[in-house]
């Protein structure tokens, strides 16, 4: 009994923290911006393709990870350059819609640059499962675990202790003011989808050996990790860790406990209920907008 | 877009020389019109399926066509939308004017264009595999791949005839998958089979292990049998081991690609599905009739587009012979009279099987098309 619990738990762990990884690339941008990247589940979607067509070509995988990382940054920063830029002074819903397009669109030419086949990529620790108490978790969801914990710790560093990071944080909260003492307001957009369009790929990376990846894996990561950056809080990178956690967790216990058909049903009530009560998600601060 | 442009650049120069060939001979192409899901989620179906009829469409033309006349493709891609596909149903039929249909490389897409093609008395071959296309019998449409109800069958005996009686059902709960599970559960008592537990997942979760568990705590089962296609189940066979199962798992013809050997890897050790010959030409025995047709389709396809076949892109080579032959045989491309000749298809050699089509049985295929395949070392072993 407590072993099928555990294994219930391990499976919500591992679905939850490929959401969770999905969801911190929404907090940077946002919090630069307040724009929410729905383009976010392609950049995942360029690292682990890009990593597994290099690795299949024969390249030695620590240097395909790094390559792709450096083709998703480039997508990033063209994305923002060519799209985002020339419409800067619209608003941010307009600026919302033309992130779905970049979506379509960087779905699309994956679509002819690659293949339309699933890929893989070999398990960073082998495939030979963890026993815990009867219940058994893969190597390689403890990679996810690992990143996704680095990936946070990195960010509140860079939000907290570095210039560049207080001022994008800045930024968001006041643009005028912001550019007023010196930031270069440009500069931070652009590094922030740099840096969202790297995380993404790192994402893509982890995830890949467990869930395959093909040219259109995006929209799933994206749609869990958005579900899961406002369960969280938007802009809180360790509310989109607690809320990926809480819907993948929610998710396993409910095919274990209730049924396999309802258990998208139940991740989504639960985070229809948290926003009910906390609009704002778990983690958001309470927002005042001037009438 | 690449695509489009050479395809698009093929077709100019095509109707061109057509056009100048046909003042000389004086003799209108054939004109087959086809709708394929060459983009979307169903692509990995639908491109196979174009560039096998485009390669034919080429060969037959260079051999000299039919009947002295040639062949002429018009294929529109879908999308796997519904609604594309009926709108260029729509357009095949009444601006390209074509004399046969070929395509529907989903069963939702063929149902879009079924009434169209109904309506506007044009033979049309289906490459999709639900079962509802051709039950009802309707009367201009036809289909090449074997149903999901044929493959719970072949499982089903597989299963009987190793003595296991209670076994656990777990499918995608989408399309395929969705229609598979409904076709299990209503032929599986036909074969004393038990479905003692019954778990779904969606097509895209990164993890099944909560479903199997519950499978593996459930008192009795004696193996297990995935319905789906796509990464689901090779992530279902991944799980599978992760957990230390030790019942036979099953999967169904959705998998039977080397793709899903390739992602699932050693996990897919043992696993049983079934398959068209397609798959194992080599092991065929010497007298089987589809060996030689096989053959011959697997090494002009992987010659030619330097991939491993799938059994879909012989649902669309199929589609094409049996069409073809019907206007051999009816010595025009009238539409009445090819439709009741591509209902007289009898014994013809195919990728999928033998097809015998009567009036009553718009497929043909008998249980026999599908053998019973195992997974030893990463490849194909025929087992039945």
């Amino acid at each position: 009994m407590f072993a099928a619990f555990l294994q219930y738990l391990f499976s919500g762990l591992t679905s939850g923290a490929i959401y969770a990884l999905a969801g911190l690339g929404f907090a940077i941008i946002y919090n630069s911006s307040h724009v929410i990247n729905f383009a976010q589940g392609e950049f995942i979607m360029i690292g682990g393709m890009a990593t597994a067509t290099m690795v299949a070509a024969g390249l030695p995988l620590p240097l395909a990870i790094a390559l792709s990382m450096l083709a998703s940054m480039m997508v990033g920063v063209a994305l923002e350059k060519f799209a985002i830029e020339p419409a800067r002074n619209s608003d941010v819903v307009t600026i919302i819609i033309i992130t779905i397009g970049a979506s379509i669109f960087l779905r699309g030419a994956a679509q002819i640059l690659w293949d339309k086949e699933f890929h893989s990529l070999p398990a960073f620790s082998g495939e030979t499962p963890i026993g815990v108490f009867g219940a058994t978790l893969m190597p390689q969801s403890l990679w996810v675990f690992g990143v996704s914990g680095a990936v946070i710790v990195a960010l509140w560093w860079f939000f907290n202790r570095t210039m560049f990071g207080k001022a994008m944080l800045g930024t968001s909260h006041n643009r005028l003011a912001a550019q007023l003492v010196g930031v270069g307001v440009k500069k931070v957009l652009l590094a922030s989808f740099a840096l969202s369009a790297l995380l993404g790929a790192v994402g893509g990376v982890v995830v890949t050996p467990i869930t395959f990846t093909n040219y259109e894996a995006g929209i799933m990561l994206g749609l869990k990790g958005f579900s899961a950056a406002v369960l969280g809080g938007l802009g809180n990178g360790g509310g989109a860790i607690v809320g990926g956690l809480i819907v993948g967790i929610a998710e396993a216990l409910a095919s274990g406990y209730l049924s396999s058909a309802y258990k998208d049903a139940i991740a989504f009530i639960i985070i229809l209920f948290v926003l009910f009560f906390m609009p704002n998600g778990l983690f958001g601060k309470r927002g005042t907008d001037r009438v | 877009m690449r695509n489009l442009t050479r395809f698009g650049a093929a077709f100019v120069v095509a109707t061109s020389v057509y056009g100048a060939a046909g003042v000389a001979l004086a003799a209108d192409p054939i004109k087959i019109g086809s709708i394929l899901s060459v983009t979307g989620p169903a692509s990995f179906l639908g491109e196979p399926e174009k560039k096998t009829l485009e390669m034919y469409v080429e060969r037959i033309n260079k051999d000299g066509g039919v009947q002295g006349r040639k062949v002429e493709l018009v294929v529109y891609d879908d999308g796997g939308a519904g609604e594309k596909a009926t709108t260029f149903t729509k357009r095949l039929i009444e601006s390209d004017k074509v004399d046969i249909l070929i395509g529907g490389t989903t069963t939702g897409t063929t149902m879009a264009a079924v009434p169209l093609a109904e309506r506007g008395q044009t033979p049309f071959i289906s490459l999709a595999g639900g079962v509802n296309i051709v039950e009802p019998v309707k009367k201009w449409v036809f289909k090449t791949p074997h149903t999901d109800r044929m493959a719970a069958e072949k499982v089903f005996s597989d299963m009987k005839k190793k003595g296991l009686t209670k076994i656990a059902l777990i499918s995608e709960d989408a399309g395929f998958g969705k229609s598979g599970h409904d076709q299990s559960l209503a032929v599986a008592k036909n074969f004393g089979i038990e479905i003692v537990a019954d778990e779904v997942y969606s097509p895209k979760d990164p993890d099944v292990t909560a479903q199997l568990t519950k499978i593996k705590n459930a008192a009795g089962v004696q193996a297990v049998f995935n319905f789906g296609f796509g990464q689901g189940p090779a992530i279902v066979t991944k799980n599978f081991k992760q957990l230390g199962m030790s019942v036979p798992l099953y999967q169904s013809h959705g998998v039977a690609s080397k793709d899903y050997i390739k992602l699932a890897g050693d996990a897919s050790e043992g696993v049983r599905l079934p398959a068209s010959g397609l798959v194992v030409p080599d092991q065929l025995g010497a007298t089987d009739p589809q060996k030689p047709v096989v053959t011959a389709f697997k090494k002009d396809y992987e010659t030619a587009f330097k991939s491993d076949v799938s059994t879909f892109a012989g649902h669309a080579y199929d589609g094409l012979q049996i069409a073809l032959a019907a206007v051999l045989r009816a010595g025009s491309t009238d539409k009445a009279k090819v439709r009741d000749e591509i209902e007289k298809t009898s014994g013809y050699v195919g990728t999928g099987g033998l097809v015998s089509m009567s009036a009553t049985d718009h497929m043909g295929l008998s249980p026999s098309a599908f053998h019973m395949v195992e997974i030893r070392k990463g490849d194909w072993l025929l087992s039945d």
